[in-house]
């Protein structure tokens, strides 16, 4: 295109020729029009996929809501044969199992979050205590579960009795653990929300800005000082946001749940009695529900998915502008 | 000094200490505190190493080749093995693979070469990210209502359908990263050989990103295979070997473990250790080879 009148510059013609730079061809231009489109409509596909499962569930749901109604989350009875079904002890045993695991859970994954972060240790045992609280994660639910069953249980019978006959008044103590139960389910639940939070608060805690601490330390503040003073405040969003999505991890965990919480249809506030949640329920009755039960599954199904992409987005959106204000202190 | 202060006015000064006393409350606070923080990390990090010691001692003598090449055995049998476990799981995750490989990735690509930051990119990403939240045994219900109730039996593919809506997210969220880190120097070069978009992303972007990309399907796949909620209701069970029909119920080693974990045979409980053992072994195995696959760009 510059040919003419540069007689004195190389001539490029011939690079435009070599098979090293040349303009595409036919085929490499309609390549790169297909492949913008294949990658569109892949994309687009998440879309879909994430529709299509809150689709699929609704549309199966869409008798049993018709059948049941309302009553179905007020009644608490699970009776296949007369197709009279309630969800009120799950949905009463998910939150509190779920609270329970967020208390004892968060409070640990805090302050785990707080050791890694604030040069309590070394830096390399820093991160070999980061790699075990991250391999904490990627031990299957099923394994807690079993664990929980042979471990977890006989190891809180002990002290689960003696509060029993000193507290009964007491209703977190009003009864005696004789095996599967709230406790025990609520203890592995808070192990696996534990890295969550950890990583989340602990990412939380590395964004507020050094010299906020350094500011402190300078006018003589101890550490602790520092971290309930400073620290702590400042990345309290960031906190709050990862407790809320590992509350999130909870609410919808099920194997562990359904191995170690009893499967009975009842709710009580007892911590040593037996439960059921919303995610046992379905692990438990879906492998051998009829077409009926299938239906009111479904809806309790339906139930989980609303709750728990309620606290998710809740989540997310305290994530999103908690780091937005950490970076307008930095 | 001292000796020109001497001379001059006398300045009132007051004592002030370095020495930290735990006398002194503040410092004695400071150090109680810490002895608590480090006592609940130590809580904290326990139930890891419990589980690792009791997958050892009770899973690690069962070991044995019959553990491996036998079919689980009956209520109240003994002998017998946790092979068909083993290979249903490997058949479960391959067909996951094979179905959310795809979309992940070439959202992924979506989302890191041509979305930007686009109301449908945004959209993407978000769900995606809602993905990741979805509770396991939704996925489950999900395969059981787009494919058990339309074959009409519960089958292997239905729970690799179940498998793959965990992985998609997973994939898609690490690829993109892995995506948007290649230097935007090396893509530059590329468009100025005259490379078109797809010529850029095929050649350059996504071989500088394999090592990222790999990673997270690592990631995916370990996270997968323990699952055990998506796989209840839509691959069930089986007792006898995987013999190539993907519409048929098939086995897995998390299935195993919950139904024999109920099992009031002791028999029956100590393979369900030693099929713990060996699906914790593998995904410990698959989350150290992600690990040290991320780690090593850093170290450039």
């Amino acid at each position: 295109m510059a040919s003419t009148g540069m007689k004195a510059g190389p001539d490029l013609t011939e690079a435009f020729c070599s098979p090293v730079s040349r303009p595409p061809s036919a085929w490499q231009k309609n390549f790169d029009v297909a492949f913008k489109y294949v990658a569109y409509a892949f994309g687009g596909g998440v879309v879909l996929l994430l529709g299509g499962v809150v689709f699929e569930v609704m549309r199966h749901a869409k008798t049993a809501i018709a059948d049941y109604g309302f009553k179905f989350l007020t009644t608490s009875t699970w009776d296949a044969n007369r197709a009279d079904f309630g969800i009120l002890p799950e949905i009463l045993g998910t939150l509190y199992t779920s609270i329970l695991a967020l208390g004892i859970g968060g409070f640990l994954g805090i302050t785990v979050a707080l050791v890694l972060s604030q040069g309590f240790v070394p830096r390399k045992v820093e991160l070999a205590m980061k790699n075990v609280i991250e391999l904490l994660a990627a031990i299957p639910s099923v394994v807690y579960g079993l664990w929980g069953i042979f471990v977890l249980i006989p190891l809180v019978r002990g002290p689960a009795g003696w509060l029993n006959e000193h507290f009964e008044s007491i209703p977190f103590f009003s009864t005696r653990l004789s095996g599967p139960g709230i406790l025990p389910a609520a203890l592995v639940l808070s192990i696996m929300i534990l890295p969550t939070v950890t990583a989340i608060s602990r990412e939380a805690m590395a964004a507020v800005p050094k010299r906020l601490a350094a500011a402190a330390y300078g006018l003589g503040a101890t550490r602790w000082e520092v971290i309930f003073n400073v620290t702590l405040p400042t990345s309290a969003g960031g906190i709050f946001g990862a407790l809320v999505l590992g509350f999130g991890r909870a609410l919808g965990e099920t194997m562990a749940l359904a191995m170690l919480v009893g499967n009975a249809n009842v709710f009580g506030l007892s911590l040593f009695s037996p439960g059921n949640t919303l995610a046992a329920l379905l692990a438990n009755h879906f492998p051998e529900a009829g077409t009926v039960e299938v239906g009111a599954l479904m809806y309790a199904a339906l139930v989980l998915m609303l709750i728990t992409l309620a606290v998710n987005a809740l989540g997310s959106w305290i994530m999103l502008h908690t780091t937005r204000e950490l970076k307008g202190l930095g | 000094m001292a000796h020109a202060a001497s001379n001059s006015q006398e300045i009132p000064t007051r004592q002030v200490s370095f020495h930290k006393s735990l006398a002194e409350r503040r410092t004695f606070m400071n150090t109680a505190l810490t002895v608590l923080a480090l006592l609940f990390s130590f809580i904290a990090m326990f139930p890891l190493f419990s589980v690792l010691y009791m997958l050892l001692v009770r899973g690690a003598t069962q070991l044995s080749l019959s553990l491996f090449t036998e079919l689980t055995p009956g209520a109240g049998m003994e002998g017998g093995g946790i092979g068909n476990a083993i290979v249903g799981t490997l058949v479960v995750v391959v067909i996951a693979t094979v179905l959310a490989l795809p979309l992940g990735f070439m959202g992924a690509v979506y989302l890191a070469e041509y979305g930007g930051e686009t109301k449908l990119a945004v959209l993407v990403r978000f769900c995606g990210k809602v993905l990741t939240g979805l509770p396991s045994i939704l996925a489950g219900v999900f395969a059981y209502a787009m494919v058990v109730v339309t074959t009409g039996s519960f089958s292997a593919f239905a729970g690799g359908a179940a498998m793959a809506v965990l992985m998609v997210p997973t994939v898609m969220l690490t690829a993109e990263s892995a995506l948007r880190a290649v230097p935007s120097k090396m893509k530059m070069a590329a468009f100025g050989m005259g490379a078109t978009r797809a010529q850029v992303v095929t050649k350059i972007v996504i071989p500088t990103a394999i090592p990222g990309i790999l990673t997270g399907v690592m990631l995916a796949l370990a996270r997968a295979m323990g699952e055990t909620a998506p796989l209840l209701f839509t691959a069930l069970f089986s007792d006898y070997w995987f013999g190539g029909e993907l519409l048929k119920p098939i086995a897995s080693l998390s299935v195993l473990i919950y139904n024999f974990a109920g099992s009031p045979f002791e028999h029956q409980i100590a393979l369900a250790w030693a099929a713990s053992l060996v699906l914790v072994t593998i995904v410990l195995v698959l989350n150290v080879i992600a690990q040290i696959a991320t780690r090593r760009p850093e170290e450039h």
